[in-house]
């Protein structure tokens, strides 16, 4: 069974920044992944090199056994629209959700499936409806995205995303905004579709969540990879003093 | 002390009017013409190719920095030599406004469009648009709506600048106004009376501009605080 | 394009040119700063408290905002000797429309400069005993002119542009120059490129400074 993503050596610098140092990383078929770390590690960074919101320097990356790109005297070549073909088999859930806020919920959510995949309207709409169902916001299909809260607007965000029929799904610090009364209802959407088997790969500052869902915890440090393993281990009995380190100071106001 | 006389000037409004209605006509098909090219500059100047960007780019910036007169004499006595056409006045002034109100045109696009998050690019990139799809879609149909008064502005001033084609003797409400001036020998009536006609004219379309404002503010969008 | 290009034919005149572009710097200047000026009264009593002051200066903002330049300047040569039976001349009808013009904009960016100042530094004079008077002058003024700065230097491009059109009444400026050369030679089209190509190279590093200030003071108009 081939890894679901498969990234070797990966490498992304801006300008002199080196942000990336040589990722090497698998995640398999309905696996979740989280990535953890401080600001400035390049989990984001990463994060992004999987659906080529930004493009490596070096390094590959192959979706489902399909390597993205095409090798040129060495280094990799992407074309865009081998990009955007991409983009409809791995989606991205952003931090500030950047629905359209000019279209309707559910105008939204069909969006990707009637331009991109060229779905008819009715197929799209029942397609909408489904997802939209699946994250527990049907009844809000005609509304405006201003009407909606903040964990409602992040709900309508994932289920735009699956309403292309991915094969992974990425979540950028997707509860990072959102007042802390609304967290809990975009996660327990995550956790319901983690279980449902999707592969998806985190990043995100909820430690809990990285717990209890999580089959895999990554790490990262200065561009690498530090520790990677099971929650229970990565978390519970970190190897290194910088994990060590980093937990600590997010159990810091913890109940007592 | 001068007795002003208004019955010369007013008993010929009609050459007036023909002034005034062959000014909105040029004005409609500069805009007309000048808002699609306008678009069509602003996407070329934000082209990844670099010579298309640096031609629209030069464009842009040539017609927004000679002053119109020029542009007009330029049209009009330069190139119908250049390229032996036969050149009106009306043509020359729909040519010279049409592409330089692009030019102005062209910055308001392109405002516009960068004034639109990053986030709606990325959120349209992650579902596969590609760039032609994303503008369409996403990006200008929120665009258009903030720049409804840079436009409305833009063309007030273009309505104002019209007055230059009375120097290559187009018939405009500014020719018809010395025309008169001349007929009647009494310039102090004709040109206050063309002066107050420019004077509402704008009025009005500045009152129906910050109609627009109001109403975009009401639904969420616009710039009106 | 089949035309034989001969740009002797105008650089021969070199000196009519002369003529026309100190007219244009000298028009240019005189008006940029009565313009300027005559804004910074008009704005300061546009905003003031009192009826009597700020309703006559919006009126004249609104009028001379509204109303094509050229229009004024006609307006100014032909109309107003007729009631005051003085002469006009080209010069001065020039400057009367361009400068009243450039006042009403000018009035309106001084206004809208001081208006951005927020209302916690009023309080911040006024808390520390300040009449408005003083906190005009050492604390809104101060921070509202730098971000005056790039919609004045537009307007100054404006000015510069504008002062083509005191050709319309003969004034000797640049334009007004070419189109005698155009009219001695018959070269029409040299006259007029060098012309568009010297507006282009005097305007363009003044257009590339108020990119400059817009970038670090704010917008422009």
């Amino acid at each position: 069974m081939q890894p679901a993503v498969k990234i070797h050596n990966l490498h992304k610098s801006f300008k002199e920044l080196h942000v990336l140092r040589g990722i090497d990383l698998d995640v398999q078929q309905g696996e979740a992944v989280v990535l953890l770390g401080s600001s400035g590690s390049g989990k984001s960074t990463l994060l992004r090199c999987i659906n080529f919101m930004e493009e490596p320097n070096e390094g590959q990356v192959r979706i489902n056994g399909d390597l993205i790109g095409t090798e040129r005297s060495g280094r990799m070549v992407y074309r865009e629209s081998e990009l955007c073909k991409l983009r409809t088999r791995v989606g991205m859930v952003f931090q500030h959700f950047n629905l359209f806020p000019h279209k309707t919920v559910l105008e939204n959510v069909m969006e990707g499936q009637l331009v991109v995949l060229g779905r008819s309207k009715a197929e799209a709409s029942e397609k909408a409806m489904l997802q939209l169902a699946r994250v527990g916001l049907a009844e809000k299909a005609p509304e405006y995205p201003a009407r909606l809260s903040g964990g409602q607007k992040q709900r309508v965000a994932i289920a735009r995303a699956l309403a292309m029929d991915p094969e992974v799904m990425l979540f950028d610090e997707v509860t990072s905004a959102l007042d802390p009364e609304l967290v809990g209802e975009v996660l327990k959407t995550m956790r319901q579709l983690a279980e449902e088997g999707m592969t998806m790969v985190c990043v995100t500052h909820e430690i809990g969540f990285a717990y209890h869902v999580a089959n895999k915890v990554c790490f990262l440090n200065e561009g690498k990879i530090l520790e990677q393993g099971p929650p229970q281990q990565v978390l519970k009995n970190p190897k290194t003093d910088r994990v060590r380190e980093f937990l600590e100071g997010h159990s810091l106001f913890k109940l007592p | 002390m001068h007795v002003w006389d208004f019955y010369a000037t007013l008993s010929d409004i009609d050459f007036l009017m023909i002034g005034l209605w062959n000014t909105l006509r040029v004005f409609a098909l500069a805009l007309f013409f000048g808002i699609p090219l306008g678009l069509f500059l602003a996407l070329g100047r934000m082209s990844k190719i670099p010579i298309i960007s640096q031609i629209c780019s030069f464009i842009i910036e040539f017609f927004r920095t000679t002053p119109p007169l020029v542009q007009l004499f330029w049209f009009f006595f330069a190139l119908p030599i250049l390229i032996s056409v036969q050149m009106t006045p009306f043509v020359a002034s729909v040519l010279t406004f049409s592409i330089q109100s692009s030019a102005f045109f062209a910055e308001i696009f392109r405002g516009g469009i960068n004034s639109i998050d990053k986030g709606q690019w990325e959120a349209a990139k992650a579902i596969g648009m590609d760039r032609p799809d994303c503008l369409r879609r996403i990006i200008l149909p929120q665009a258009v709506k903030r720049m409804i008064p840079a436009f409305a502005e833009r063309s007030i001033e273009l309505l104002k600048t019209t007055t230059l084609i009375s120097t290559v003797s187009y018939a405009d409400l500014m020719f018809q106004a010395n025309e008169l001036a001349s007929k009647t020998f009494r310039p102090l009536e004709v040109y206050t009376v063309v002066a107050m006609m420019y004077f509402f004219l704008i009025l009005i379309f500045s009152q129906i501009t910050i109609l627009l404002e109001y109403r975009l503010a009401r639904t969420g969008e616009g710039t009106l605080r | 394009m089949q035309h034989n290009w001969n740009f002797s034919s105008v650089f021969a005149y070199w000196d009519v040119l002369l003529i026309g572009l100190s007219g244009t710097v000298k028009l240019f200047a005189i008006t940029c700063i009565a313009g300027l000026i005559g804004g910074l009264v008009i704005g300061i009593l546009r905003y003031s408290k009192n009826r009597w002051m700020s309703y006559p200066a919006r009126l004249y903002v609104e009028v001379f905002r509204n109303t094509p330049v050229l229009v004024q300047i006609i307006w100014f040569f032909f109309a107003m000797p007729v009631v005051i039976g003085v002469e006009i001349s080209a010069f001065m009808a020039a400057f009367l429309g361009i400068t009243l013009n450039t006042a009403a904009f000018s009035a309106e960016v001084f206004r809208g400069g001081i208006q951005s100042i927020e209302r916690e530094q009023w309080e911040a004079g006024k808390a520390i005993g300040m009449n408005y008077g003083t906190t005009m002058r050492r604390i809104i003024l101060p921070q509202a002119l730098k971000r005056m700065l790039p919609p004045l230097t537009s307007r100054g491009i404006e000015v510069f542009k504008m002062s083509t059109l005191a050709s319309v009444v003969a004034y000797p400026e640049t334009l007004q120059q070419a189109k005698l050369i155009a009219s001695y030679e018959y070269n029409p089209i040299e006259a007029y490129t060098i012309v568009a190509l010297m507006f282009f190279l005097v305007l363009l590093p003044m257009v590339q400074l108020t990119y400059l200030l817009e970038r670090r003071f704010g917008k422009a108009d």
